[in-house]
């Protein structure tokens, strides 16, 4: 338990000191929203209905920002090899690194939500819809992201393989989360159901997603 | 912190290792008992590297099999050595103190850093980032995680490299008395490391 708190607040530690983690991600969040109404043009109703899904999109991308060096930082420097080497399963070290990642870049981007839904005309029951589904849905994103970056740990400049790798089964989550988002706003479906499945694929996402990067990590091992 | 049973002896029987699809040695066999330091030379490429990754466990073992009699049966080989390798794995943005602080708490679960750092003589920047650090220091600051978490088998790749002749000295000195305690050494070397009367394992060359 020790340990996954210590790896816990390091990598916090690193992602706030070192700067880029989270103003970054943040950043490039607000520029792909902000965007939207110049390439859509100044249609309130259009935006208004497709707010949700713009958001969304926004943070999914914003998302895959950090992933590269969420392991990689560890594999050059020889932290990997100490890790591997110590008591606490790989696994756990693994969630713990994806909490820590998730809490430094996924969640400033649920509490930005609220502030971009102004600028797409949503009104407050929606923006609260999408920032429950972003803050319901943005951890399977970094979980799914932990299995890409397992997978690309060894490749100099394996980002863009990153995203290529993790966008196709991101697909699943950004349905839910854009339904349930449309569920509050529109209806005819009850936001619980989609909803119930968008907690269900993180909860699913967050246990497969350790264990599939543990085993690619030590497959890759040589 | 649950007392760990002491090893008496590391035992290697036919180890080979196969890196990149080349055979880079095979049917190698040694033992280490405890108070014991084994040096292991060879020319550049003679798989001296490799050898300590495999014992740590982070190479595969092609064939042949190492153990540590009479260690921790709940651990495998690599969670009771020490594998102070090429790489510092230190982070340039944290500071000296809170780079061991981690290592210390992620390894072991707690103790103290102040008297490791001390005495790798670095006690009095252990506030500075480690991006600062000479080359030396980071490697003096690699060795104090050896101190202030406590296991039995240390393997050493190339430990006194980038060090100076009092920091040589200093990690002599770590070394007998981790010896004196009933440790273990495992050392890749191109020279002396200070220590008397150690055996030497020649790997590839002269065979």
């Amino acid at each position: 338990m020790t340990a996954l708190a210590a790896i816990l607040t390091r990598d916090m530690r690193l992602s706030v000191r070192q700067g880029g983690g989270a103003l970054i991600g943040v950043l490039f969040f607000l520029i792909v929203v902000t965007l939207m109404p110049f390439a859509i043009g100044p249609d309130l109703a259009l935006l208004a209905r497709i707010g949700p899904a713009i958001l969304w999109l926004g943070a999914l991308l914003a998302s895959l920002l950090a992933l590269d060096r969420l392991i990689a930082s560890d594999y050059d420097d020889g932290a990997l090899d100490l890790i591997l080497t110590a008591r606490a399963p790989l696994e756990l070290a693994l969630a713990a690194k994806a909490l820590a990642h998730w809490l430094t870049t996924g969640l400033p981007l649920v509490i930005a939500a609220p502030l971009l839904g102004l600028l797409l005309n949503l009104d407050p029951t929606a923006t609260g819809a999408v920032a429950l589904t972003l803050a319901a849905g943005t951890p399977a994103l970094t979980f799914i992201g932990l299995i890409g970056a397992a997978l690309t740990v060894a490749l100099r400049r394996g980002g863009l393989l990153i995203a290529v790798l993790v966008l196709p089964l991101t697909v699943p989550v950004l349905i839910f989360g854009v339904a349930a988002s449309n569920a509050a706003i529109v209806g005819p479906v009850p936001f619980g159901v989609p909803f119930t499945i968008l907690c269900g694929l993180t909860l699913m996402s967050a246990v497969i997603g350790p264990f599939a990067a543990a085993a690619a990590l030590r497959h890759g091992m040589e | 912190m649950r007392p760990i049973p002491r090893p008496t002896r590391l035992l290697a029987t036919e180890l080979a290792c196969v890196r990149g699809g080349r055979r880079v040695f095979s049917g190698l066999s040694f033992a280490v008992g405890t108070g014991e330091a084994l040096l292991v030379s060879g020319p550049n490429g003679a798989g001296k590297s490799s050898l300590l990754r495999l014992v740590a466990g982070l190479v595969r073992i092609a064939a042949g099999r190492i153990e540590l009699e009479g260690g921790d049966g709940d651990a495998n080989l690599g969670e009771q050595a020490h594998y102070l390798g090429h790489q510092d794995a230190l982070k340039p943005s944290l500071t000296v103190a809170e780079n061991l602080e981690f290592w210390t708490r992620y390894l072991d679960g707690g103790a103290a850093t102040a008297p490791a750092l001390d005495a790798v003589g670095l006690g009095a920047i252990a506030h500075l980032p480690a991006a600062y650090l000479s080359a030396g220091q980071r490697r003096r600051l690699s060795i104090a995680r050896l101190i202030s978490v406590e296991r039995p088998l240390w393997l050493l790749d190339e430990p006194t490299s980038a060090l100076d002749a009092s920091a040589q000295a200093m990690l002599a000195g770590l070394m007998r008395s981790h010896l004196a305690s009933g440790g273990m050494i495992l050392a890749a070397t191109h020279g002396p490391i200070g220590l008397e009367g150690v055996r030497e394992l020649r790997l590839g060359g002269a065979g």
